[in-house]
């Protein structure tokens, strides 16, 4: 099982495959994201949202104002401006 | 070469070179459609993102917004036109303006103030020939509209939007626009744009299943129950602008690929136009060769005929 990663930006989709973790900040501080999280929609606080892929590859992704919902698996991250570093 | 004939050939020969130009201005409006309607579908994951999260969070929470609760009264509604700036796209525009006047006339009918709001030099031009007054216009992108053009134009919607109805705020907000449904065929329309209606993730969902981006999720789902970071609220209040921009952009995009498909058969029809006009030219100059001909035969055997006639007679 591994986690479903899209990440969208306003015209582009920029980046999406599969990821064993995801980790981003939100408001409330930073929230960690493994296979069976509950269903979540948080704002993201500026900064990067941090990917560990399935191959183990790091990947981060820079996601202004956005934010991230998590469902049965799915995360998707949207933000106007996302991009990878 | 008689004075006819020299007519016809400089007819032929300057419809000829506007041939050209159409001919040039098909084949680049042809190669841009596929890059607009590659915007329209790159965008479409967004949009297909915030509409399922603004549904999911709107259709949960009992959160009470601006933006989606139906004010009491009505007084004024802004209309955003979306049109092209350039012509040569053949009814594309008068189209679209024709929407638009629809809608106008039926808000008036319903007693509601306009305050009009318009994208593209064309729809501009329209209003301001004949002295009607514009809120705000935004032209030079109407080909190749961009993220931050809609934020910028949502921006200022929505800044009437909460402005009160005696400073001048909008009390709703209405999009006229042009669906891009395939390259033969545009559809002018207008739809409200806010407040929003939530329950209309049906009819977003159909929004982008007739457009050229095709959206994935199924209309009858039901969301998970979400945990929202900070609260729903504040996930709303971030959201929704979000979402306004996302619908802007994707009516500017879908309108960018319609203008540009509009524009191909607007040339394609004058290419061919062309070419029939050249052709009948190309008859009726033969005809006067022909005619010349004829005469200039008839001179010289009448004037050997003449000739025969007084050496027979001496």
């Amino acid at each position: 099982m591994a986690l479903n990663v899209t990440v969208v930006a306003a015209d582009h989709a920029v980046w999406s495959g599969e990821a064993s973790r995801v980790v981003a900040k939100t408001w409330d501080g930073d929230i960690g994201i493994l296979t069976g999280h509950e269903p979540v929609m948080a704002l993201v606080a500026g900064g990067e949202v941090r990917i560990l892929t399935a191959d183990g590859e790091n990947i981060r992704a820079r996601a202004d104002g956005g934010f991230l919902s998590v469902e049965n698996d799915r995360v998707t991250v949207v933000a106007d401006q996302a991009e990878l570093v | 070469m008689g004075a006819q004939q020299r007519v016809f050939k400089a007819k032929i020969n300057s419809t000829q070179s506007l041939r050209k130009i159409f001919k040039a201005m098909e084949l680049i409006a042809a190669s841009r459609i596929q890059k607009a309607i590659d915007r329209v579908h790159a965008a479409s994951p967004y949009a297909s993102a915030l509409t399922r999260a603004v549904a999911a969070v709107a259709t949960q929470s009992n959160v009470a917004h601006t933006l989606t609760v139906e004010p009491e009264e009505i007084r004024r509604a802004a209309v955003l036109v979306i049109g092209p700036d350039r012509g040569f796209a053949g009814a594309y525009s008068a189209n679209l303006i024709r929407k638009g006047e629809e809608l106008i006339t039926l808000l008036r009918q319903k007693g509601k103030d306009i305050a009009l709001f318009t994208v593209g030099g064309k729809a501009e031009t329209y209003y301001t020939f004949r002295d009607r007054e514009i809120r705000q216009a935004w032209t030079g992108f109407s080909e190749s509209p961009t993220a931050e053009h809609a934020a910028e134009i949502g921006e200022a919607l929505l800044a009437d939007f909460h402005r009160p109805h005696e400073e001048g705020g909008v009390d709703e907000i209405y999009l006229v626009d042009t669906r891009f449904v395939s390259s033969v065929s545009q559809d002018p329309q207008y739809r409200r744009l806010l407040p929003l209606a939530v329950v209309d993730a049906d009819e977003a969902h159909a929004d982008r299943g007739h457009g050229a981006g095709a959206g994935h999720p199924a209309h009858d789902e039901v969301f998970p129950l979400y945990e929202f970071e900070p609260s729903a609220e504040a996930v709303l209040d971030a959201l929704l602008p979000k979402y306004i921009d996302s619908r802007i952009l994707t009516a500017l995009l879908n309108s960018a690929a319609s203008e540009q498909a509009a524009r191909q058969q607007a040339m394609h029809t004058a290419v061919e136009n062309a070419d029939d006009l050249i052709k009948t030219y190309t008859r009726m100059a033969n005809t006067a060769r022909q005619a010349e001909i004829t005469q200039e035969i008839s001179e010289i055997v009448g004037g050997a005929d003449a000739l025969a006639a007084s050496g027979a007679d001496d």
